[in-house]
């Protein structure tokens, strides 16, 4: 297996060429506006050393892009949204819960029509064709290129939203439709809000995805490319173009991943030290441990599942303040090799602190030479102090427990802390969202409606369906787990149906061994 | 009318009230979060909501009982709207002929907690400080009036749809639970309904007291636990007397909405203390029997609450999903759940169990 992972940062483009579960080569570059000549320079580097210059499978790529222009409110785009199920839940209509600077960003219109489905899979309403047709004229007069349509229990019975599709297709063809049931499971309206967040994000998620495409390409590498998603998986690049709300916790989900391959160990807490942040998480067998609570990206609630990550304010890049002394949580960011002190700038930041402290020895070191020995000291302790505190937060059990280092920063994180056993370091672990990356896992998934069959005979049934895909995807048999498993019964149609959707994840298999039966 | 004070209830509060309410749910009732949202519009508006205190109600008064009721999966998906229950309540005054003065929730727990307000909100009436449960229950007969045998009838069911429907009379609660259950499981397994009618007087005897302000406590302490980095679960369990029953993760979740609700079960996988044991949760909206190793360790009217062991906020029957990392606590029922009568109606045998119930409380606690 040879694949290159590629992170593409908010500072930084990670990339590393790993072969045989082994990484051959990282580099680290600027990220640049147009992301394809970063990735490009990047990718220019990593083939730079000879054994990096192999035929690869596939390239993976993880990126914080489609998260951070929600969160930066950054490249969104007006959109239409259709909710069908009047006249229930009038009162709370789409953008309802939106924080009010992304709603006036993102809502174009919204049209709420009868329609829908009941628990029990009856229909609510008739569904209101002629307003459907009306819907699809005013977005097309408005201008509107991307539509987000949420039926009432589509997850249930997705009949009504596959039928706005149909005829948004026909009426304006140009648009680009998403549909809740494709994102989300029971509840409205964190459904919708999933589907409203990705129809947001439809024309940068087709320029990001071509300017992916024509990196690899530019780099004369001829594979395969795929995206990593929330749950630690590759998805194909179409895929991806259609669904940039499912990469949105990849970067943090790669950089755990990534520290328990090069570290070897499956539970440990892991700490992310980059130029801004560091985010806080714990493995579990090899997985982040996810968030148990709704999780709210850029203030919108959503039911997607992401790692519990705890951000803090302290990074590489932080500032340093000197009365009283204090680290972050302002930061430089990716003005650090101009801004600071060992860089030739004039701000006092944590690198400075940190070679001064001779932790580690990059720009001109005499620039921190004369920096008082009190600063210095205050300045580690209060990191040490911030970190101590947080990883404490986010520890589930009261032994200790391995921490794993990692990031651009990693050098702030003290070589002892209470509560953990030992600080392991690892070789790239300065590039360990991009191993994440490469090393990302192939799922499989099935949901349909079964009929007398048993709950456990039906979740069985998928069960196996959903490992048949994952290993026409990739993926090997014996490495299989069960990720996610829900059913839902319909009451409305005779032979005890019942939905199921399971989705199972494993290892790529190693293509030139033989499957396993 | 008698002067009484009344208090408007400020949003901080309300938001307060939806964190406690839903853990007074005790799993069912439905999240509080919609009705919030419901609430929160109309406060933007410039709407405002009094609370009144159930001992300041002359006994000739009218008090409405509303409740949204059915299955709360699919409150996730058919969301309240805060008219319909406000058109419920109007129902009733128009086949009696008569004027509430004041207007109170059958349950405190879920998201009826705040039913209440959003009928107020429209009608333009004081909420009393009050409920018939405590907690949430899934039937209509599981309440203080039905214990105390009050007239059960005539209860007003609505469906946004258009369709209004009465039940006229019956002869007991459990007639009036299976007539209106029939008509509710019609509608769509949700309906918003407003019970029989109470006077100020059968308010003051039966009602439950207080326990609007009880579930913004309970909301405070988690809240303030929460901003101050501390255990909100400790906080919880200090505040209102309760005990830790288990913590671990949710490792499977068999759930069916059946006849108007929602039952299945939960199973929990030890951590921490619990490691290597598990626990299992039945439920009927709400949880109904807390098993450790096929032993009963806690049921109904106990509450049993499961709650999210990061935050400490309530998790629903229909919400709960594999791999949540949970704590399971008991808090004490009010008394008049726990007396023999009581128990007829809400003890494990109302629910099918062939258990006695033991409380995990001394009776001191429960009238705390």
């Amino acid at each position: 297996m040879k694949r290159i992972g590629i992170d593409v940062g908010g500072t930084n483009t990670d990339a590393v060429l790993i072969v045989d579960e082994k990484v051959v080569h990282s580099v680290k570059r600027p990220t640049t506006a147009d992301v394809t000549s970063g990735i490009l320079d990047a990718l220019r580097a990593l083939r730079a050393e000879p054994a990096a210059a192999v035929k690869v499978d596939a390239v993976v790529i993880g990126t914080t892009h489609f998260i951070n222009a929600v969160v930066q409110r950054r490249h969104v785009q007006k959109i239409g949204a259709i909710r069908i199920g009047m006249p229930a839940s009038a009162s709370l209509p789409p953008f309802c819960d939106w924080p009010t600077d992304l709603a006036s960003l993102v809502n174009g219109e919204i049209f709420m029509l009868e329609g829908g489905h009941d628990y029990d899979g009856r229909p609510f309403m008739p569904l209101d064709v002629a307003g459907l047709k009306d819907a699809a004229r005013k977005i097309k007069d408005a201008g509107l290129r991307s539509v987000a349509v949420c039926s009432s229990f589509s997850p249930l019975d997705p009949s009504c939203e596959t039928t706005a599709r149909e005829i948004l297709a026909e009426i304006c063809p140009d648009v680009a439709v998403t549909l809740s049931h494709d994102l989300g499971r029971i509840g409205l309206l964190e459904r919708e809000n999933a589907a409203l967040l990705n129809a947001s994000l439809h024309d940068l998620a087709v320029t990001t995805v071509a300017a992916f495409r024509k990196a690899i390409a530019d780099s004369g590498i001829d594979a395969p490319l795929f995206l990593t998603q929330n749950d630690g998986t590759v998805m194909q690049a179409e895929i991806a173009t259609a669904f940039p709300v499912m990469s949105f916790a990849s970067g943090a989900t790669n950089s755990m991943r990534g520290a328990a391959h090069l570290s070897g160990l499956d539970d440990a807490m892991v700490v992310d030290v980059g130029g801004t942040t560091s985010d806080i998480g714990q493995l579990r067998h090899g997985f982040p441990r996810e968030a148990n609570a709704v999780v709210e990206v850029g203030g919108v609630r959503t039911l997607f599942r992401m790692p519990d990550l705890l951000s803090i304010g302290l990074g590489g890049g932080s500032h340093v303040d000197e009365d009283p002394v204090r680290v972050g949580p302002l930061s430089v960011g990716y003005r650090l090799t101009s801004d600071a002190l060992v860089f030739g700038g004039a701000r006092l930041t944590a690198t400075d602190i940190a070679v001064a402290a001779g932790l580690i020895d990059i720009g001109d070191r005499s620039r921190v030479a004369n920096l008082p020995k009190r600063l210095i000291e205050g300045a580690m302790r209060d990191a040490w102090r911030k970190l101590e505190e947080d990883i404490d937060r986010m520890k589930t059990e009261a032994g200790d427990v391995p921490l794993l280092a990692v990031g651009g920063g990693a050098f702030l994180v003290p070589d002892r802390l209470p509560g953990i056993s030992e600080i392991v370091r690892v070789p790239h672990g300065d590039c360990a969202n991009a191993v994440g990356a490469a090393i990302a896992q192939v799922s499989g998934e099935a949901d349909q409606v079964f009929r007398d069959l048993s709950r456990e005979d039906a979740i069985a049934a998928a069960r196996d369906i959903a490992a048949d895909r994952a290993v026409q995807a990739g993926a090997a048999r014996d490495s299989l787990k069960t990720v996610d498993v829900e059913d839902m019964p319909i009451a409305y149609l005779p032979g005890n149906a019942l939905r199921v959707r399971v989705r199972v994840a494993g290892a790529i298999a190693d293509p030139d061994l033989p499957a396993a039966a | 009318m008698s002067k009484a004070e009344l208090k408007t209830i400020s949003l901080d509060e309300i938001e307060a009230l939806a964190v406690g309410a839903w853990i007074l749910g005790t799993g069912g009732g439905g999240s509080p979060y919609l009705g919030l949202l419901n609430l929160r519009r109309l406060y933007a508006e410039g709407i405002r909501v009094q609370l009144m205190s159930p001992l300041d109600l002359d006994d000739d008064d009218w008090i409405a009982v509303v409740s949204n009721m059915g299955a709360p999966l699919v409150g996730q998906e058919r969301l309240a709207d805060s008219r319909n229950i406000a058109r419920a309540v109007r129902m009733q005054e128009e086949i009696n002929n008569i004027k509430f003065r004041a207007v109170m929730s059958v349950e405190i727990g879920g998201g009826n907690g705040v039913q209440a307000l959003m009928a107020a909100a429209h009608l333009g009436i004081p909420v009393v400080d009050a409920d018939c449960m405590g907690r949430a229950f899934p039937e209509a007969q599981m309440t203080s009036v039905a214990i105390g045998g009050l007239r059960p009838y005539p209860c007003t069911l609505y469906d946004p749809r258009g369709i209004e429907a009465v039940v006229t009379k019956v002869p007991t609660w459990k007639w009036m639970e299976r007539a209106s259950r029939k008509i509710c499981v019609e509608m769509g397994s949700i309906a918003s309904t407003s019970k029989a009618p109470r006077t100020g007087r059968e308010v003051k005897d039966w009602g439950i007291h207080f326990t609007t302000t009880k579930a913004i406590r309970i909301g405070r302490a988690v809240q303030e636990a929460n901003r101050r980095h501390e255990d909100p679960i400790a906080a919880l369990l200090a505040t209102e007397g309760g005990k830790k029953l288990f913590t671990g993760k949710i490792v499977d979740v068999a759930r069916r909405t059946t006849e108007g609700f929602l039952r299945g079960t939960a199973m929990v996988d030890g951590s921490d203390a619990d490691r290597g044991t598990k626990l299992k949760l039945s439920f009927q909206n709400e949880w109904i029997v807390a098993w450790r190793d096929e032993e009963a360790i806690a049921t109904s009217p106990d509450l049993i609450c499961v709650l999210d062991s990061v935050n400490g906020h309530g998790i629903g029957t229909e919400t709960i999903r594999y791999g949540q990392r949970v704590t399971v606590v008991a808090l004490p029922a009010p008394p008049v759940l726990t007396s023999p009568r009581g128990l007829e109606f809400v003890g494990p045998r109302a629910f099918g169990y062939d258990l006695d119930f033991r409380s995990l409380f001394s009776p001191a606690a429960a009238g705390a």
